[in-house]
């Protein structure tokens, strides 16, 4: 059953032009970015051989695209993830997947699962991106795996906190807005959360990207984006759920 | 379930829907009052009503996409409440707007509700083809839904419901909004279903209930004040255009009456 609504929600997805122009931009800007620290590499390449145990080429362009790519996606998902319930709804179509014999976890998990698809697309060409430097060296391949990985994660956070914005209005406007700015709360919390002491430290999905990005693998860290993740599904699931019950 | 399950049940339980004490109140205000159906297989239930009298309040409990606070719901002898996707894969509904994806085909949009519909895909190619020509949209299915006409749409809103052979159809207002002989094309459509399977309709049309349903029920105010026969309304020869405007005009004494 949720392959059913996978399938639809990728469907939908790309018959409208919006998604293709999405890959098209992001991949735009963040190939921009990576030829600009591929060119600051190469400057500063002979100059890196003169220290004993230089950062590689993964680490000084492939890490900074991956953290500029986080920030992207943080503004480009609330513009995906607003039509997920809010369009259902306002084009009275939620009905037809109510009514019909799908439960409502299957509902919300094949509406997650379709758009996180569409982000292993993205995250794959960045990836596709990265391995071209291999044409001319060595990549560091566990930094670059825990960096894929931090990605999908810190996605499927962003992802799971719109699919619940959205569950809670009729309008795909208010649930962008909504979206972007609990999105933009979380980076603030981040600069907060610069203080190595501070215990908004724990709380910023950004900082727990952050150890990801420079290849810590920290368990709390998993922990806390499986988390959220689950938290905001279940949030989504009951929002719905309490629709046929107050009406 | 099992499919020879299925057969079974249908064959055992000639009674496909089975409401009782119906009730629901969105706050302080009370939407639905104690209502009861009862219908057999091959009968059409019409539902009337003036505008907020709470049919289509009754449909979405029946239907399962609004809760009662009281009362117990049967479909084909399995509880709505208990077991709701059991219950809600004998169901088909139309709502008052049709649900339909603007932006998907026809037969893509067909396709993926009978796939909602646990539908195996051989099923889906013949049921396909023949709820298409049932419902006059041959020759339609690669055309895109937010370029069809009124009529068009409501019929793709009707093919959805039927696709997957419900053995309850129920209908908020299908034909709202269609020219005459459209609204002839899909009377005649409805009394075809209600030959196989049991259908509810609701409309404000007297006309439609007294060409195509057996069991007329009028609500006023939330509760059911009016409930006979086709049947036994012809042969007391009253008139249902006098019988609705007497019970449901604002007379409160008269609404209030329980019949």
């Amino acid at each position: 059953m949720i392959t059913t609504i996978v399938e639809k929600e990728l469907k939908q997805l790309f018959t409208a032009p919006f998604a293709w122009i999405l890959l098209a931009l992001m991949q735009l800007v963040l190939a921009w970015v990576f030829l600009g620290h591929l060119d600051a590499f190469l400057e500063i390449q002979s100059q890196l051989m003169q220290i004993t145990n230089p950062p590689g080429v993964t680490e000084i362009v492939v890490v900074p695209v991956f953290a500029m790519a986080a920030i992207v996606l943080l503004m480009v998902t609330p513009l995906l993830t607003m039509r997920l319930i809010a369009e259902e709804r306002r084009n009275h179509t939620m009905v037809l997947l109510v009514s019909a014999p799908v439960s409502i976890t299957d509902i919300v998990l094949g509406k997650f699962l379709g758009l996180m698809i569409f982000f292993v697309m993205m995250i794959t060409l960045l990836a596709g991106l990265s391995f071209s430097l291999i044409a001319g060296g060595t990549l560091d391949f566990g930094l670059l795996m825990s960096n894929i990985l931090g990605l999908l994660l810190v996605v499927a956070c962003f992802v799971s906190l719109g699919l619940y914005i959205s569950s809670l209005t009729a309008h795909p406007t208010i649930a962008a807005i909504g979206t972007l700015g609990l999105l933009l709360g979380l980076w603030v919390v981040d600069i907060v959360a610069s203080d190595m002491d501070s215990f908004a430290r724990n709380f910023s999905l950004l900082k727990h990207y952050d150890y990801f990005n420079r290849g810590i693998i920290d368990s709390f860290s998993i922990v806390y984006f499986v988390l959220f993740i689950v938290t905001f599904l279940i949030l989504t699931i009951r929002c719905l759920d309490g629709e046929r019950l107050r009406g | 379930m099992a499919f020879e399950d299925i057969i079974m049940i249908k064959k055992i339980a000639s009674i496909t829907v089975c409401a009782q004490n119906l009730c629901r109140n969105f706050g302080a205000h009370v939407v639905v009052q104690g209502v009861d159906l009862v219908l057999k297989q091959g009968e059409v239930l019409g539902l009337l009503g003036p505008n907020g009298a709470g049919k289509t309040s009754t449909l979405r409990m029946l239907t399962g996409n609004l809760a009662p606070n009281v009362g117990s719901l049967n479909i084909c002898g399995v509880d709505l409440l208990g077991k709701p996707q059991n219950a809600k894969a004998f169901i088909g509904y139309l709502p008052e707007t049709p649900p339909l994806y603007q932006e998907m085909t026809v037969d893509e949009f067909l396709r993926f509700v009978a796939k909602l519909h646990r539908m195996q895909c051989h099923e889906i190619k013949v049921a396909l083809g023949d709820v298409k020509q049932r419902c006059g949209l041959s020759g339609m299915g690669k055309r895109l839904i937010n370029t069809l006409s009124k009529g068009y749409q409501q019929r793709v809103g009707i093919a959805q419901a039927i696709i997957h052979r419900p053995s309850v159809i129920i209908l908020d207002e299908p034909t709202v909004g269609l020219d005459p002989n459209q609204m002839r094309e899909i009377r005649s459509l409805i009394k075809e279903l209600g030959a196989q399977y049991s259908v509810i309709l609701s409309t404000h049309i007297l006309s439609e209930v007294e060409a195509v349903c057996d069991q007329i029920k009028i609500m006023h105010h939330g509760r059911i004040i009016f409930a006979d026969t086709r049947a036994g309304l012809q042969q007391r020869e009253e008139s249902l255009e006098e019988i609705f405007s007497q019970l449901t005009s604002s007379n409160e004494s008269v609404a209030t009456k329980d019949i």
